[in-house]
């Protein structure tokens, strides 16, 4: 079984790792459009307008590529995951179906009056369907949240009479803690991307002297939006997620930090590599006492190290898990210290001359989608070795009946299809921004789908 | 409670069939029925706006059967591991066919994407014909409540059954004959001109295809599933089902031959309805009937917690009426004929 149980987790670990490039940058672009169809109905200005049309036209692209990529990760719960669906769908199964009701209807109801409609609908009408669109796609967020945060932190649930998992308070599984936090910090995480990315675009145009007054717009909305996502994604929500870790996943916060044995004022690790089987960090870089002033803001308190938790609860990918974890950290950090730079130029009316702060903020523009990535690899390979924490281990979640061979069938043929994807994604988003915003740059019968009621 | 959404859970699926089928069926037939560029524009235009939206239909349907019958989901799910990756990836194909053909103007382009629209959307319907010939025909559950089907055995219905045999395939057929009329009724009532006129011709075509097939496969179903004619036997009611089927298929013919070609699509929906509630009423309370039948699943054996079914249903009612008040809002903003310009979205700068 151990062979099979590898290749279907590898099987949803890369599906969904590349499905969420997607969502991640349509979730912080939603918001972005928002904010420039609000200034264009406050100032009347078409500019805001044209703006938004340019983004709209990659937010399509994208929402797409999410859409494909996303009914496989449904699906999978029932292909590769049968005893984990038929065990626990009684109650996962709740928030994935009010996905579907509540906002994949919306979502895809008012994008299509979003991205067609906008002569139809009007000024007011137009920002009502980018609100809507913006609504559908956070709401979409916060039940795949939940689902996440259920098999992180079980609650309102009990164990049937066929020991099947029940759902016994509705509340308890929608509002739990967990999903709260866990929804603040990953929606940041999503509006970092959608700012670097604008950002990213916007010092473009400014760098190459074209488009420049739109280039001027991206890189103000993505460095105000962004230099508050970065900073609120390291506090409150970065420091209560960590804290939740601390106190319901002792083993998932030891492996996570690379701390082997337990300790009174332990260190915060920058840099070493663990060695899990001599149990030990090479060549660490520390700041002392920091980890436990973190975690229970006592410089001196006491840390549980991974040799005083059983063996059997420590996550099974321990290097993986660690490196994740710093990953993720360590480009946040630098997130926060190029917004805030970027900020204080554009304060200081500089920033549209610097040219490398541009660069910069060009250069940066993948870092955000490692660091989402790397970020759900921590909160995934750290719940690990449970598929629903304490209540189902994942070797017992899988379909008994696949075989390795299939799966590995299937896996390659999504490799192979993913790929293709890939390809035709970063081709078709980089001619829309070489064609650019301004709509006299763009050749006539372009996207000519056009829907006029008699 | 578990018979009420056995119910929605069949409304949503009817609801995915009569929606995505149209488009599904647009797809087969658009290399045929369009010739240049601007005619498979206007396609393409047809079914633009909704076609995201009616795929929805299969994520909350699928969605609502894993919530109320989890057994289910797991078993059929797994146990259909190979045809469901390979509707994953058709539809992978076909959205993405649909969604980047038309950003660049190309001779080897756009021949490209047409090409892989029409056979993602023709091998769609044949698989989804094929799946509800393998709900129909039954599976090889054991006592774990599990099975794995590879996807042909010897084509026979025997014990090891694979997902295609020969009544599959046939049901198959049948379900793409009935999806490329369904989509030809559509494509007349929302295109103008030659599209129209070779849309409509070919959905009259196809109708004889489409009654033979339905008679023969309804007559081999009698014998494949006998729960099916028992069911009829115990409720003599349930033959409005057919009724309606049968209704919809010669009101199909009728209104087309009077150039009515909207009520000619929407006798096809009832078509398409009476079969599938046919099909339906006739497993109950089978949700997954297997080869040996001891080993069926039942809406009972099936049915996730009380709780969870009764809070659902709040949820559930309240959800479809909001789905339901975007669903007429969007099919009004785009109703009428399509009509393709130059201009790009609908705004002019």
């Amino acid at each position: 079984m151990g062979q099979a149980l590898d290749v279907h987790r590898l099987h949803f670990a890369f599906t969904v790792t590349f499905h969420y490039i997607f969502p991640q940058l349509t979730m912080g672009l939603a918001l972005l459009l928002v904010y420039l169809k609000t200034k264009a109905l406050r100032t009347g200005d078409e500019h805001y307008n044209r703006a938004a049309r340019f983004w709209a036209r990659i937010f399509g692209i994208n929402f797409a590529l999410g859409v494909v990529t996303g009914i496989p990760m449904e699906f999978q719960f029932g292909t590769n995951w049968a005893a984990f669906s038929k065990a626990a769908g009684g109650v996962i199964g709740q928030t994935l179906a009010m996905e579907g009701v509540f906002s994949f209807f919306l979502e895809s109801s008012f994008l299509g009056l979003f991205l067609f409609g906008e002569k139809k609908l009007g000024r007011m009408g137009h920002w009502v369907a980018a609100f809507l669109v913006f609504l559908g796609s956070w709401l979409s967020g916060y039940l795949i949240v939940a689902t996440d945060a259920w098999m992180q932190h079980p609650t309102g649930y009990r164990i049937g009479a066929d020991g099947a998992i029940e759902l016994s308070n509705f509340w308890a599984l929608l509002l739990n803690k967990w999903a709260l936090w866990q929804y603040a910090h990953n929606m940041l995480g999503a509006v970092q991307t959608g700012c670097f990315v604008m950002a990213a675009v916007g010092a473009f145009y400014l760098l190459t002297r074209r488009d420049e007054k739109y280039g001027r717009t991206f890189v103000k909305a993505g460095v105000l939006v962004g230099t508050v996502a970065a900073i609120l994604q390291l506090f409150p929500t970065g420091d209560m997620q960590g804290k939740m870790v601390a106190y319901n996943q002792p083993p998932t916060l030891a492996a996570m930090e690379g701390l082997f044995e337990s300790q009174a004022g332990a260190p915060l690790v920058i840099l070493g590599q663990p060695d899990v089987e001599k149990r030990k960090l090479d060549n660490p870089l520390e700041v002392p006492n920091m980890l436990s002033f973190l975690t229970y803001r006592q410089w001196r308190a006491n840390v549980k190290g991974l040799s005083e938790l059983p063996e059997d609860q420590w996550p099974d990918q321990i290097p993986l898990l660690y490196y994740s974890y710093h990953v993720m950290v360590g480009l946040g950090t630098i997130f926060i210290a190029v917004m805030v730079l970027a900020a204080l130029h554009y304060w200081r009316g500089k920033l549209y001359e610097s040219r490398w702060m541009l660069w910069t903020l060009m250069i940066c523009a993948p870092l955000p989608y490692i660091a989402n990535t790397a970020g759900w690899m921590t909160a995934e390979l750290g719940r690990q070795p449970w598929l629903i924490y304490g209540l189902m281990r994942t070797a017992q979640g899988v379909s008994p009946r696949v075989a390795a061979g299939n799966a590995w069938f299937t896996l390659i043929g999504f490799m192979g299809m993913y790929a293709v994807l890939a390809i035709l994604w970063l081709f078709l988003i980089y001619r829309e921004i070489e064609l650019g915003p301004d709509p006299g740059d763009r050749p006539t019968g372009e996207d000519a789908i056009v829907l006029a009621a008699d | 409670m578990e018979t009420i959404w056995f119910c929605l859970v069949a409304i949503m699926i009817a609801m995915y069939i009569l929606l995505d089928g149209f488009d599904l069926g647009a797809g087969a037939i658009h290399l045929w029925v369009a010739k240049t560029d601007e005619e498979r524009r206007q396609i393409l235009a047809s079914i633009g706006p909704v076609w995201d939206g009616n795929e929805v239909w299969l994520v909350a349907a699928g969605g609502t059967l894993y919530f109320a019958f989890p057994a289910l989901y797991a078993s059929a799910f797994s146990g259909f591991y190979l045809p469901l990756m390979i509707v994953l990836w058709l539809l992978i194909l076909r959205g993405a066919s649909i969604e980047f053909r038309n950003h660049i103007k190309s001779t080897v382009w756009d021949p490209l994407w047409d090409f892989l629209f029409c056979a993602s959307s023709l091998l769609l319907a044949v698989f989804f014909g094929a799946a509800l010939g393998n709900v129909v025909r039954g599976v090889p559950l054991d006592a774990s409540g599990y099975f794995f089907e590879p996807l042909w055995t010897n084509f026979r219905l025997g014990e090891e059954t694979g997902v295609l045999d020969w009544y599959t395939i046939l049901v198959g057929i049948l379900a793409l004959l009935a999806l490329v009329m369904h989509g030809g009724l559509w494509v007349q009532m929302k295109t103008s001109g030659a599209v129209s006129a070779r849309a409509g011709k070919l959905a009259g075509r196809t109708w004889w295809g489409v009654v033979v097939l339905t008679a023969v496969v309804t007559a081999v179903t009698f014998r494949v599933q006998p729960q099916v004619r028992e069911n009829f036997m115990t409720w003599p009611w349930g033959f409005t089902f057919p009724l309606l089927a049968v209704a919809g298929i010669a009101g199909v013919i009728f209104e087309l031959r009077r150039n009515d070609e909207r009520k000619a699509f929407f006798a096809s929906c009832a078509y398409l309805t009476g079969m599938l509630t046919s099909v339906v009423f006739g497993v109950y309370p089978i949700v997954l009937p297997a080869r040996n039948p001891i080993y069926s699943l039942t809406v009972t054996t099936a049915k996730a917690g009380e709780y969870g079914l009764k809070i659902g249903l709040v949820w559930w009612v309240v959800g479809m009426i909001l789905a339901a008040g975007y669903f007429t809002f969007v099919y009004r903003s785009f109703a009428g004929k399509v009509s393709v310009d130059k201009d790009s979205h609908g705004y002019g700068d």
